[in-house]
């Protein structure tokens, strides 16, 4: 079975990426090397982990929620936050 | 064999606080704690002050002054005491609020208390993630905040020669003298109760009741909230004797967490998370910050607040009693009121100058039973 | 506010277990919904995704559950915590999550399928990016991670070294050492037993690489902004390895603290304890598959039937399946014998080394700590995102401490899920 060949555009920390649909947050990520998805309290930068939701490494600012990316299937204009810089302003 | 010259049961952030300025007078002192955790461990270390009558404003005007010295002194020392000058919001959700913010920041002024009234304009710049249709603001730009387990720790460890600390369960107290689990007695001049909710194991006629609430703490999202935010309700909920209530309550922790409170329960002694009182002091949360909802929860617990007829803390010595003197009663201003009840509680011991009129602190007030 | 929902059954977790278990029930007609957390269901161990071909049996079990009409299968979707009061004769009420709403799910009987995760153990360089756990590393490239061309160490204990490394070869990597710290004489007594369960045996051969070695295991991970290379302990001597990821894994833990949540006791192997029927010390709460303790798929899909015919009240046919459940069994007790932790593995953080890695709490900082509930009064560990799934199972390796279970929250909610309950009379505002 074959699916339509749209691709999907999800958008890291300003940087737009390009894969076909049904990968998860996780492997998008990995297209910008390191593939980091966030920022530890002591200023360490992580990336996934465990792969299966229990770790909460990837936790990553989707469209303003905090997902778990390697549980989250990309959609097409996804934007999503690493938390590279400090945010500011409102909630 | 005297152990100390003043044995204090209870290392929490008042009993730890009347240690350290009783050392500060040149006495020994021998501190108790089992270790069961109390409010301290659980509370917000939020260091405001209120005003619902004459004598509340004394002491914790008295004792965030004070905490203007210790808290620099103590986070230079050691940083995860984390003491942050942010200043307090109390908020205006109508123009009946915002006539009584005004009144209360008279009182203030008079008092000598920097104070600014914010509008809803002022506001929204001040900080953003508010619900827009606020009035506006009182703004109390001495509050602070402390990371209080840290605090009481650090104000043990300043005088080591004069401050022993052991980990003991006392069990009970004759004179100057305190038995622990196991039988051994320790035995001093004086004996300072500051324990909490656990004050009437020892003392069953002290009128101290467990008054439970509600602490949530979101991941890190930092740059949300700039300073603690609280609603002008919360006064009266902080001195009602029974029934359950929530008033909004969000401190912006250091590390970027959201730290929000607040409920207030009568009648159980149940530490488990009540699902239902959560709820509503969340539901209250959204509709002063609507953008709550979507942020993240990573802990909810709760504590339990000694609690007075009145909701004023008994600060001297037992009515009946010798050698046995009380600091207990905080309800939610134990962090704050701690520097102020140490020096006043010291003052008492020693015959020194009394830095506040003891009289509304007394444990006379109430007629206890024999 | 979102209404509460009510279902006859609910079941946690789409893998074997809570598939088995639905397909079991669904014949009596109870109205039945399935949550999972992940994309698609599956579990580990049948997870789907671009360019995964799922075996035939996940096949038929994926395709039977879509067909069943009064099956809702919810994928994406969490449970929090605790759901408030619950009908008379009801099992416990859960609060559940997806991305976009929260609500409060009521069910009749539960069945709670959550599986194992992997045991993850600190060691110097484990926070850099590139390092993964093994099965880890499986799960990430099944959701599409792209490894073609990088060069992969895997390390760590147990069959799931070898199902790894065999995932990342055929997604174009390039294995390069498999290391299991267990010595040769333990593998060579679980390579002996295998016979006695065919289908396993085969898949074990076919798994066999031949860059494998055993008394091997990971001392540093190294790299600036990312992993760059390996230093491994084989033997009595070491090497280093220049390497693009490394997938340690050690091995499998329960997933109880739901079921712990719940009330339910522990069994001997740290899984939710249960009785024949799969029922928990809860009443109207199942458990089934690897959360009752390490046991395989087999195992699984046989306990999932069966709790899947004592929710649905069919005690017969539940008791039909015990002898096959004790052919399993005989194979979950080989596995729990074996692939046991050397004491080298346990003792590779430095004192810089984190071990809680939601707070940065370096192993330093526990040192001086007498258990887990000490531990978090004085440090932060256990009291970030995870909630001590991670430090949790690691410092129970590493000192033997007993992580307590969660109070309230199972994971991180968001605030407008919480703010969810049923409605009460007795608060003021």
């Amino acid at each position: 079975m074959s699916m339509p060949n749209t691709s999907i555009h999800v958008v890291i920390d300003g940087t737009a990426v390009t894969l076909a649909p049904g990968h998860s947050l996780a492997a998008a990520l990995a297209l910008l090397p390191p593939g980091c998805s966030r920022t530890s309290v002591t200023g360490e930068r992580r990336a996934p982990f465990c792969g299966m939701g229990i770790c909460h490494e990837c936790r990553v600012l989707v469209d303003g929620r905090r997902r778990l990316a390697c549980q989250t299937l990309c959609s097409d204009g996804m934007v999503v936050d690493t938390g590279t810089h400090p945010q500011e302003g409102s909630v | 064999m005297q152990h100390a010259d003043v044995i204090v049961i209870g290392a929490g952030i008042v009993g730890a606080a009347c240690a350290h300025v009783l050392a500060r007078q040149g006495l020994s002192v021998l501190v108790l704690d089992a270790r069961l955790g109390g409010a301290t461990a659980a509370g917000m270390g939020h260091l405001v002050v209120l005003d619902d009558n004459p004598a509340e404003l004394a002491l914790s005007q008295a004792s965030v002054a004070l905490w203007h010295e210790w808290g620099p002194r103590m986070t230079a020392d050691q940083p995860g005491c984390a003491y942050t000058n942010c200043g307090t919001l109390w908020l205006a959700a109508n123009d009946a609020e915002m006539a009584g913010a005004e009144e209360k920041a008279r009182r203030m002024r008079d008092h000598g208390l920097a104070c600014e009234m914010l509008d809803a304009t002022a506001l929204r710049r001040a900080e953003p993630s508010l619900h827009p249709d606020l009035v506006g603001a009182l703004k109390v730009s001495g509050d602070s905040i402390v990371y209080a387990p840290n605090a009481a720790q650090w104000l043990l460890q300043q005088a080591p020669h004069k401050i022993r600390f052991e980990q003991a369960e006392a069990t009970h107290i004759d004179g100057g003298r305190v038995q622990l689990a196991g039988g051994s007695w320790r035995e001093a001049q004086a004996v300072v109760l500051a324990a909490g909710i656990h004050a009437t194991r020892f003392c069953p006629e002290l009128p101290i009741q467990p008054k439970k609430g509600h602490l949530l703490i979101t991941d890190r999202y930092p740059g949300t909230v700039q300073h603690q935010l609280v609603e002008l309700g919360y006064i009266t909920n902080a001195h009602q004797t029974t029934g359950t209530s929530v008033a909004f309550n969000l401190q912006p922790r250091p590390t970027g967490q959201l730290l929000l409170g607040s409920s207030r329960q009568f009648d159980t002694t149940d530490p488990t998370v009540d699902q239902d009182v959560l709820a509503q002091m969340l539901r209250r949360a959204l509709d002063y910050m609507p953008g709550l909802a979507d942020l993240n929860a990573i802990r909810t617990w709760t504590g339990f607040r000694a609690t007075t007829p009145d909701s004023m803390p008994i600060i001297g010595r037992h009515p009946t009693r010798d050698q046995l003197w009380l600091a207990v009663g905080h309800e939610g201003l134990g962090v704050t009121t701690a520097p102020a009840t140490a020096e006043l509680l010291a003052a008492q011991m020693t015959g020194g100058g009394l830095p506040l009129d003891p009289a509304p602190f007394a444990a006379q007030r109430f007629s206890l039973p024999a | 506010m979102n209404a509460a929902e009510r279902c006859d059954l609910l079941i946690v977790g789409a893998g074997p277990a809570g598939m088995a278990a639905a397909i079991a029930a669904a014949p009596s007609g109870m109205a039945i919904t399935v949550v999972d957390d992940n994309i698609h269901p599956g579990g580990q161990i049948w997870r789907d995704g671009p360019g995964v071909q799922l075996p035939p049996l996940a096949r038929q079990h994926r395709d039977a559950l879509a067909r069943h009409p009064h099956i809702r299968l919810l994928c994406g979707t969490r449970v929090v915590g605790l759901g408030g009061p619950a009908a008379p004769g009801d099992a416990p009420a859960l609060l559940l999550e997806d991305a976009e709403r929260g609500w409060v799910q009521h069910c009749h009987r539960l069945i709670l399928g959550n599986g194992a995760r992997e045991l993850l153990l600190p060691f110097p360089g484990w926070t850099l990016p590139g390092v993964t756990g093994a099965g880890g590393l499986q799960a990430l490239i099944k959701g599409g991670l792209s490894v073609k061309g990088q060069r992969i160490v895997v390390a760590g204990t147990g069959p799931l070294l070898l199902a790894a490394a065999d995932t990342a070869r055929k997604a174009g990597a390039q294995v390069i050492r498999i290391a299991e710290q267990a010595p040769w004489q333990a593998l060579a007594a679980f390579t002996l037993q295998l016979p006695r369960w065919p289908a396993k045996a085969l898949q074990a051969s076919t798994l066999l690489n031949r860059h494998w070695r055993t008394s091997s295991h990971v001392l540093q991970a190294k790299g600036q902004a990312q992993l760059e290379s390996v230093q491994m302990q084989r033997g009595n001597s070491q090497e280093t390895l220049a390497c693009d990821r490394l997938a340690c894994g050690f091995g499998l833990v329960p997933n109880t603290q739901m079921g712990q949540l719940l009330g339910c006791t522990l069994n001997d192997r740290l899984g939710l304890q249960v009785d024949n029927l799969m029922a928990t010390s809860v009443p109207h709460v199942y458990a089934a598959g690897e959360c009752t303790g390490f046991g395989g798929s087999e195992r699984a899909l046989t306990q999932g039937a069966i709790a899947g015919h004592a929710a649905a009240g069919d005690t017969a046919r539940a008791q039909a399946l015990l002898p096959t459940l004790a052919r399993w069994q005989g194979f979950a007790d080989l596995l729990h014998t074996q692939f046991q932790l050397t004491d080298a593995v346990r003792q590779l953080a430095t004192p810089d080394t984190l071990v809680c890695r939601c707070e940065d709490v370096p192993l330093r900082d526990l040192q001086a700590r007498t258990g887990w509930i000490d531990a978090k009064l004085h440090t932060r560990c256990g009291m970030g995102a995870c909630q001590g799934r991670v430090c949790g199972a690691a410092t129970q390796a590493l000192f033997g401490w007993t992580p307590a279970p969660p109070r309230h929250l199972l994971a991180p909610a968001r605030i407008g899920t919480l703010a969810q309950s049923q409605p009460s009379t007795n608060i003021c505002p």
